[in-house]
């Protein structure tokens, strides 16, 4: 099914929905509380039963934007190959997304990343917490106000001498 | 093979001790990137580590008196080998092979140690991005001259090294600041405003 079936037959639901493109790449656009309903759509009506990619960034600074968050959902028709990219925009403070984890089971560990990278935070998944990063750690490390070398935590640990090891 | 070697020979224990430790060195291999490759080359037949006595690899800390830490050692990493290091038995050695074991190399980001002399005490430094297996072997060769100059009986002589040797930890940055990493001799900062 062409792009612009898929986003007609969406838009019978959503009317608000949105498109952008850059080169050969056309996204969805869609609002933090449309996600999971257009995933689920996406999924159980247009067979896109794999999902490939779920990642963030962060637009602060950025030239011309205008929303802090772009989080970025990629899924897959695994019997036509068609891939379909699904954006939502979030600023702070509302850092919240539904869990597509009922969706995928493979979001566990994305969403996990992301909210370890980012801080967005995913409603109704099962185990969310840090994934690379140390428990302990408090910063969003991939956030653009965060510094490159970080702010002190890779020299926060005790210093082993000889006399005493 | 006849030769006259007397029935009773007198020597002190320390200088035995130390030839006897220095010519087998028994390694912990803490490999944790690309240099931990060119170790198990340097452990492989062509450059062959038992020549220098330093074949046998264990990898429990408490069979280990040299530690070789290969790799990049990140904030997650760390205490790992310093929990290693505290298990290997007395006494004990460590060599910090390549660039990123020694001071960060060039991944001087949020999450890599820059150097894990700031936080165990470091025999040898090895450079190189990675080091070839012979520049391994001549740390290794140093080593033995050094355990057999020094040498250690209860790590009595390194009483006097408890002071943290390595560099200090950088000032805490302001949150808007954006650090390149790039001018190291000026250490510049440069701000996205």
């Amino acid at each position: 099914m062409p792009f612009d079936a898929i986003v007609a037959s969406l838009k019978a639901k959503h009317p608000n929905l949105a498109t952008t493109e850059f080169r050969d790449n056309r996204r969805l656009v869609v609002k933090p509380d449309q996600v999971f309903d257009v995933l689920q759509a996406l999924k159980t009506e247009h067979g896109f039963d794999m999902l490939f990619e779920l990642t963030a960034a962060d637009y602060l600074k950025y030239p011309n934007a205008t929303d802090r968050f772009g989080v970025v959902y990629g899924v897959a028709n695994t019997k036509t190959g068609e891939r379909v990219y699904v954006k939502a925009w979030l600023n702070e403070p509302e850092l919240t997304l539904p869990s597509v984890f009922a969706l995928w089971k493979g979001a566990d560990w994305l969403e996990r990343e992301v909210y370890d990278m980012y801080g967005i935070v995913f409603a109704g998944h099962p185990d969310l917490r840090r994934i690379l990063m140390p428990e302990a750690f408090t910063s969003y490390p991939l956030r653009k106000d965060y510094p490159l070398r970080g702010r002190g935590e890779r020299h926060n640990f005790p210093v082993i001498t000889r006399a005493e090891s | 093979m006849a030769m006259n070697i007397p029935d009773v020979m007198l020597a002190r224990l320390d200088p035995l001790a130390n030839w006897v430790r220095a010519n087998s060195l028994w390694p912990m291999p803490f490999a944790t990137a690309c240099c931990g490759i060119e170790l198990m080359a340097t452990g492989a037949s062509k450059h062959d580590i038992a020549r220098f006595g330093a074949e046998v690899m264990r990898f429990s800390p408490r069979q280990c008196d040299l530690m070789i830490v290969a790799g990049r050692v990140v904030m997650k990493m760390l205490p790992v080998l310093q929990r290693i290091w505290m298990q290997m038995p007395e006494p004990k050695w460590c060599i910090s092979m390549g660039a990123c074991a020694s001071s960060g190399g060039v991944f001087d980001t949020y999450a890599v140690v820059q150097g894990v002399d700031r936080f165990i005490p470091v025999d040898m430094y090895v450079p190189g991005c990675p080091p070839r297996p012979e520049q391994l072997l001549q740390s290794i060769i140093d080593l033995q001259a050094k355990i057999k100059a020094t040498g250690t009986f209860q790590g009595t002589e390194f009483d006097k090294r408890v002071e943290h040797m390595g560099p200090l930890p950088t000032p805490e940055l302001p949150a808007d600041v954006v650090v390149a990493p790039g001018d190291y001799q000026k250490s510049r900062r440069i701000s996205l405003n």
